[in-house]
């Protein structure tokens, strides 16, 4: 069972702190180009969303991965990028459902999500409380909203026969 | 030097020929970046005398060394050049995105010259540097611009500054917008883009910022942060929005109602914070890197679209837009009388959309309704009453104004252009040409010799005194120590500007300390507060310098007689008028100038400044 982030949309208000932090974390400057956390941002409908890595328990990066460079980190259950093992392929970024597999531009290895070794940055960063670090024993918050959501435009499919 | 890129781009529009020069290090340690190094490149490059239309005159887009890095609200770039509207220097001040693009891309400070012979924008991605066709954007509205920039470069992450048709049109005080809600507002700056035939600038940005010294700079940056956080004053923004000072200056009779003709407006609490978080908002939004969020993110309340008829509807008219913030909501709000929020909104964001001043367009139009009121003008001149307090007039002009149709035409020109022209320049509320914001002087006396001293005309932002005025450190209806107050105010808020943070900060928790801790760390050169009031002082000298060779005299240090002699009749602030006249020479006297305000040749060795003075 892995850490989760539990990411409230509602309280994001775009500032892009998360990227800044990720960033700072991957690279040692600030540069959002490099953050594997996103913040899309729908302005018309006053929503931004920040988005990365789900942690799939049955990770679909990691099934794809030709060499096994992606790995669980035991502390944290994110699943890793081994960087020695990488060879660049791209299998992983062209398997992930949800588009959270990045390539470093020069070398191509992989980069992805590994919830900084169980102390995520992004959520550190957050000045709303929009990203936090979830109790890893509690999988609910994460998808749960998302669940019922698609269940009930599933439900009201059925019922009016449109499905 | 790590902190700065240390790179400008320099592109001259004529050729379409681009260049990257370096900055020399001795300037970025004399000025920090920002409005003074923009400041200091005009100076040496540019002759003040040049029309603002001319090819000669320079539009710089410039960063500081915190724009990009993550303390908190490192977002803001500052335009500078000779102002449409002023005639002076000017240094627009904008947040959102675009700027620390910029600097991503690995620039300090981009200097655009020239007059490009057919509408242009400028792409710039990374190392990529390319003068484009803009024939598909030029008419365009500002969100439809930056959209159809995105999907004709294919790019979904670019950042946009561009102008709207107001830009397009050379209305005065065109803005130039980016991120489709944010404005480098006052002065004209738009129209000075407008007049060099650039569209837009698309920036996408790959490279980062780095910093010197990170672990001193992350400890800095979070103490600064952890202040902001429980800081009654960040609540306050985040929570209300700028929009609450209206409460405020209406309580102290300094809220100027129809052309500054009393102080109180008696529809404030449709205008104020609540009123708008309560019917109108329906998010937060920050701009880069902020941990306040003071933006509001506002719907019309339900469907409205029979009212304030306009002849276009821009896209957002259903969804959502931004604001008003308290200058839009002062200015198209209590000037004009106007006390209906939809009208309000409907016209901040056409002004947004558009790519205008709402300042500027909601004081313009205040004095022409009063040129309407005294029937200097009539229904021969205007298509519909200009009465106070009219919410059709004032949606509709503002639309009329940007494209300049009918009347528009005049009120594009700015009140103090349009006052001359119908003889009547009294109706003009302003400083070198510029409308003044939302704070009357009357009620505010320090805000009198903030306004006449701006070297970019009436601006509230580099000296705000309502805040000491009202804490009961001061009375608001005394002159005394105003001056001196202003003059040190004045060096200190410039920090603001030239690091690449927003002002805001300072009324939020955040301290010149932190500020200087920061970026002392961030450039690895030992800054601290003491630096910041000597290179603010600079920075606002240089400015003076520039001033007094485009023209400028101590003359042009004035206030409107209607302050200086006319006082409210009713209100906290009955019966005072401002003592202009015993501000001013302890201002020049704390500055180091002579009786003329000139900067005196001790005072410019004192800062360094004596070869180029």
């Amino acid at each position: 069972m892995s850490l989760n982030l539990k990411i409230i949309p509602e309280k994001c208000t775009g500032c892009m702190q998360c990227e800044l932090a990720c960033s700072w974390v991957q690279t040692g400057t600030f540069q959002p180009s490099r953050s594997v956390i996103r913040v899309n941002v729908f302005d018309e409908e006053a929503s931004y969303a920040p988005f990365t890595c789900f942690q799939c328990d049955e990770a679909w990066c990691m099934n794809a991965c030709p060499v096994n460079a992606i790995a669980i980190d035991p502390t944290s259950g994110a699943k890793i990028v081994l960087e020695k093992s990488c060879v660049g392929c791209h299998l992983c970024t062209i398997a992930c459902p949800f588009g959270t597999v990045f390539t470093t531009p020069g070398s191509d290895l992989a980069s992805k999500c590994n919830l900084c070794g169980g102390n995520p940055a992004c959520a550190t960063a957050c000045p709303t409380g929009a990203i936090t670090a979830g109790d890893p024993s509690n999988k609910g918050p994460w998808l749960e909203p998302w669940g019922e959501q698609v269940n009930y435009r599933y439900q009201e499919a059925c019922q009016t026969g449109a499905n | 030097m790590d902190g700065w890129h240390g790179k400008l781009l320099r592109v001259n529009l004529s050729t379409g020929a681009s260049k990257v020069e370096d900055i020399p290090d001795a300037w970025l340690k004399d000025y920090i970046g920002g409005r003074g190094l923009a400041d200091r490149y005009l100076y040496e490059e540019m002759d003040p005398r040049v029309d603002p239309y001319s090819p000669d005159n320079k539009l710089i887009f410039a960063t500081g060394p915190l724009t990009g890095t993550p303390i908190p609200c490192g977002a803001r770039y500052m335009v500078v050049t000779k102002g449409a509207l002023t005639n002076a220097i000017t240094t627009s001040n904008s947040g959102g995105h675009w700027g620390p693009e910029l600097r991503f891309a690995g620039y300090d400070l981009l200097i655009l010259e020239g007059k490009a012979p057919k509408p242009v924008y400028l792409f710039i991605y990374d190392d990529v540097v390319e003068v484009r066709d803009a024939k598909n954007f030029w008419g365009k509205t500002v969100s439809l611009t930056e959209d159809g920039l995105r999907d004709e470069l294919g790019i979904p992450q670019l950042r946009v500054a561009c102008i709207g048709p107001a830009g397009e049109k050379l209305v005065r005080f065109a803005c130039i917008m980016n991120d489709k809600h944010r404005a480098a507002g006052r002065s004209g700056v738009g129209a000075v883009m407008g007049s060099k035939n650039l569209k837009a600038i698309a920036v996408r940005g790959t490279k980062g910022v780095s910093i010197a010294e990170p672990e001193k700079f992350m400890k800095a940056m979070w103490a600064m942060r952890g202040r902001m956080a429980v800081s009654p004053g960040r609540m306050g923004f985040t929570e209300l929005g700028t929009a609450a000072t209206i409460d405020l200056t209406n309580a102290f009779g300094g809220c100027p109602t129809r052309n500054f003709e009393s102080g109180q407006f008696e529809h404030a609490e449709n205008l104020n914070g609540n009123a708008i978080k309560d019917t109108r908002m329906v998010a937060n939004k920050a701009c880069f890197a902020c941990t306040i969020a003071c933006g509001r993110v506002t719907r019309l309340a339900g469907d409205i679209s029979d009212k304030y008829l306009v002849n276009m509807h821009p896209r957002n008219w259903k969804t959502a837009g931004e604001g008003p913030e308290y200058e839009a909501a002062w200015a198209l709000g209590a000037d004009t009388g106007v006390g209906d929020l939809d009208a309000v909104l409907k016209a901040n964001w056409l002004c947004n959309d558009l790519g205008m001043d709402p300042i500027s367009m909601g004081a313009t139009l205040a004095a022409a309704m009063e040129l309407y009121e005294t029937n200097v003008i009539d229904d021969r001149h205007v298509e519909l009453p200009l009465k106070f307090g009219s919410g059709d007039a004032l949606v509709r002009m503002v639309e009329a104004t940007a494209y300049r149709e009918g009347f528009g035409d005049e009120l594009a020109e700015g009140s103090k252009r349009m006052g001359d022209k119908f003889l009547h320049p009294e109706i003009f509320m302003g400083v070198k040409g510029q409308e003044f914001p939302a704070y009357d002087p009357r009620g505010f006396q320090g805000m009198g010799i903030a306004y006449a001293t701006c070297n970019r005309g009436a601006c509230h932002l580099r000296a705000w005194t309502p805040g000491i005025e009202t804490s009961g450190a001061m009375d608001p209806h005394t002159p005394v120590g105003k001056a001196e107050w202003v003059a040190a105010e004045q060096n200190r808020s410039t920090s603001h500007d030239a690091t690449g943070i927003c002002l805001f900060t300072g009324a939020a928790g955040g301290t010149l300390d932190d500020l200087a801790a920061c970026t002392a760390a961030a450039t690895g050169v030992s800054f601290d507060t003491d630096d910041f009031v000597k290179i603010g002082e600079r920075t606002w000298n240089i400015e003076r310098l520039w001033n007094l060779k485009a023209g400028l005299t101590s003359k042009d240090d004035n206030l409107p007689e209607r302050l200086l002699k006319v006082p409210h009749k009713s209100g906290p602030a009955k019966g005072v008028v401002v003592h202009l006249d015993q501000m001013l020479p302890p201002y020049y006297k704390t500055r180091g100038w002579d009786e003329e305000g000139v900067p005196t040749k001790e005072k410019l060795s004192e800062l360094g400044l004596a070869a180029i003075g």
